[in-house]
């Protein structure tokens, strides 16, 4: 690692796609070794953070900080390996592009595959693995020159629990090593994870901070009950319903619960829509 | 079945490009070929050389038109003429006896009705067919072929690959790794390029040996020929993948930028046949050059000083086609604008809205 103290991510950011708004100042510093969070509903502008943190968006307003491109990492919302290529020969072109020398290369893809047990998989065109394989083969690639500012965007969406659990054992082991981690991820369970959550909507930042940090900000009492509450905003919790209470006592049949990640989120989000209605 | 009929409408409806190519195309082959369907020559250039050349040379048929008369020249002269695709038809006139009449066989059709035309005049001798003296298609064709399979390996190919990676998502893979923008488009197109020359030199050989077509110029030249169509053929490609978004698209265009060609570039249909407000578009063909080189080169033996034309077009062609997809290819690829910087690792990037800054963290 050549910064270990380094923070890399975006001030102020803005991004527009024609005369439409993308993204307004948005601001998320990540420090060299931790792990940050994006998360968001559909259309609420993660992957074009993510994208402009990589380098492939132009910023209209702000600043990204991100180190020089042969420093970064990238796992792209799409496949992210080539399909006709196999698993070594994805590996091989990576870290080419990249430029490791032969030797580190061949180390680096040794030790990866056996970390992502994709060993016995190394001959397989990228093409004909399974989702979590080809997710995994992603990750390796964008892992394999070991760069200082990693970015996947939901490099778990469409992946089995026990995939999900590796692939965040893989990213959280990258971070480790001193890596800069960003994950674009639509599961709040995942977000919990990470050091730091930027919760984003409609392209702004709606909340963010530790996790901890988000918990402790949000405003009100959140109540559970068997029902669907009558005068308050809910929202189903597995068989049950979950309301929030901004000021007031509990609805009657409800108790209040301690909110996690995702409670907070929806609560901003109710938050934001009552302050834009009024 | 209503069901299903109703929404293949609203898909092909909602497809603008597939629904102008499936209205336009057909209209468009239809008035293209229409006017360029003919082998019928009606006027073919001729030089008439020798002592007795301003004599001979107002005798001749309408159908020959003289652009050059010149009474100190001889048979040697008329070769040159031939060869340097100067004329169709060079009558050698002597002091006394009949003139010679030689005929370059490589403009297969003009050839064809001029043999015709002066079967039967007694004041002319059987002409001399030069260069393909059989008159045979295949020498004439193949070379013409050769065109036609660059043309599908340069364009087709080259589109598909670029298209794939946009259609698959590797694009954007590439478009963050540190390549320079041209260095991912030649690191894509080297392998196309080299399969295209392997292409080129198996058409050759096969032409050579089972139609016996000739070789009889400079292969330095017609690999410079090539190598310049190659330029244009697979600048076209880019271009095509520029504009599409999937491989269908893309072969859809290719195939409309392809069927012209063919048709207008004087491959099947002489050039000389067609009326001139369809003929221009040919002349702006890159195949109408290569064509003319390879057939010049490989039948006639024409030396490069007389394929200066051609190769020149082919160049300004080349560059004007290759500049613009570059462009187009450059702005999909690296749309934060940091491409053309290579730094030590260590520095850091910053990107602002304007104007990007650069320096270490």
């Amino acid at each position: 690692m050549s910064q270990d103290r380094a923070v890399w991510g975006c001030r102020g950011l803005g991004v527009r796609y024609g005369g439409a708004v993308a993204l307004e100042d948005v601001t998320l510093e990540v420090p060299a070794g931790s792990v940050a969070a994006v998360v968001g509903g559909d259309g609420a502008g993660k992957t074009t953070l993510l994208r402009a943190l990589a380098g492939a968006v132009r910023p209209a307003a702000g600043v990204v900080l991100r180190p020089d491109e042969r420093r970064v990492g990238y796992v792209s919302a799409g496949p992210g390996v080539w399909a006709d290529l196999t698993v070594d020969e994805n590996l091989s072109f990576a870290g080419r592009a990249y430029g490791l020398p032969a030797d580190a290369l061949e180390r680096r893809v040794t030790a990866l595959l056996e970390r992502t047990g994709l060993a016995a998989a190394r001959d397989r065109l990228a093409g004909r693995l399974s989702g979590g394989m080809r997710q995994k083969l992603a990750l390796a690639m964008a892992v394999l020159h070991e760069p200082d500012l990693l970015i996947l965007d939901e490099p778990t969406t469409g992946v089995d629990p026990v995939s999900r659990a590796e692939l965040w054992r893989l990213l959280a082991s990258a971070a480790a090593g001193g890596a800069a981690v960003v994950v674009g991820t639509t599961y709040l369970d995942e977000a919990e994870r990470a050091a730091t959550v930027l919760v984003l909507d409609r392209g702004r930042a709606l909340l963010a901070g530790t996790p901890d940090e988000v918990l402790a900000a949000t405003p009100g009492v959140v109540v559970e009950g068997p029902a669907k509450p009558e005068g308050v905003a809910s929202w189903p919790r597995g068989a049950r319903w979950r309301a929030w209470s901004p000021d007031g006592p509990a609805p009657p049949g409800t108790s209040p619960v301690a909110p996690d990640l995702e409670d907070a989120v929806i609560v901003a989000q109710l938050r934001q829509a009552l302050r834009r209605a009024a | 079945m209503w069901a299903m009929a109703m929404k293949e409408f609203r898909q092909m409806f909602r497809d603008h490009r597939t629904l102008a190519l499936m209205i336009v195309q057909p209209v468009v082959l239809l008035v293209v070929f229409g006017y360029a369907a003919s082998f019928d020559v009606d006027h073919v250039d001729a030089v008439v050389l020798g002592p007795r050349a301003e004599q001979v040379a107002a005798a001749l048929p309408e159908q020959l038109e003289v652009v050059r008369v010149a009474p100190d020249q001889g048979r040697e002269d008329g070769v040159d003429a031939l060869r340097d695709s100067e004329a169709v038809v060079a009558v050698v006139t002597a002091e006394g006896g009949q003139p010679q009449v030689l005929v370059d066989g490589a403009n297969l059709f003009a050839a064809r009705s001029v043999v015709t035309a002066l079967r039967g005049r007694p004041e002319l001798p059987e002409p001399e067919v030069l260069f393909n003296p059989e008159l045979k298609t295949s020498t004439i064709m193949v070379p013409g072929l050769m065109g036609v399979v660059l043309v599908f390996v340069g364009t087709i190919a080259t589109a598909l690959g670029v298209v794939r990676e946009r259609q698959s998502g590797t694009l954007e893979q590439l478009a963050v790794m540190p390549f320079r923008a041209r260095d991912v488009l030649a690191g894509k197109l080297l392998p196309y390029l080299l399969v295209a020359a392997v292409d080129l030199v198996v058409i050759v050989i096969v032409g050579m040996l089972v139609f016996d077509v000739p070789f009889a110029g400079s292969p330095l030249v017609f690999a410079l020929g090539a190598l310049l169509f190659l330029f244009v053929t697979v600048g076209v490609g880019v271009l095509i993948s520029t504009v599409s978004e999937t491989q269908g698209q893309a072969i859809q265009l290719a195939l409309l930028i392809m069927l012209p060609q063919i048709l207008l570039s004087g491959l099947i249909f002489p050039l000389d046949a067609m009326p001139a407000g369809v003929a221009w578009i040919g002349y702006l063909l890159p195949l109408t050059y290569f064509i003319e080189l390879a057939r010049g080169v490989m039948v006639k033996g024409t030396p490069l000083d007389a394929l200066l034309l051609p190769l020149g077009m082919l160049a300004v062609l080349g560059t004007v086609v290759f500049g613009l997809s570059i462009a187009r290819f450059r702005r999909d690829l690296a749309p934060a604008g940091r491409r053309h910087r290579r730094r030590p690792a260590t520095d850091a990037d910053q990107d602002q809205a304007a104007p990007i800054r650069t320096g270490a963290k």
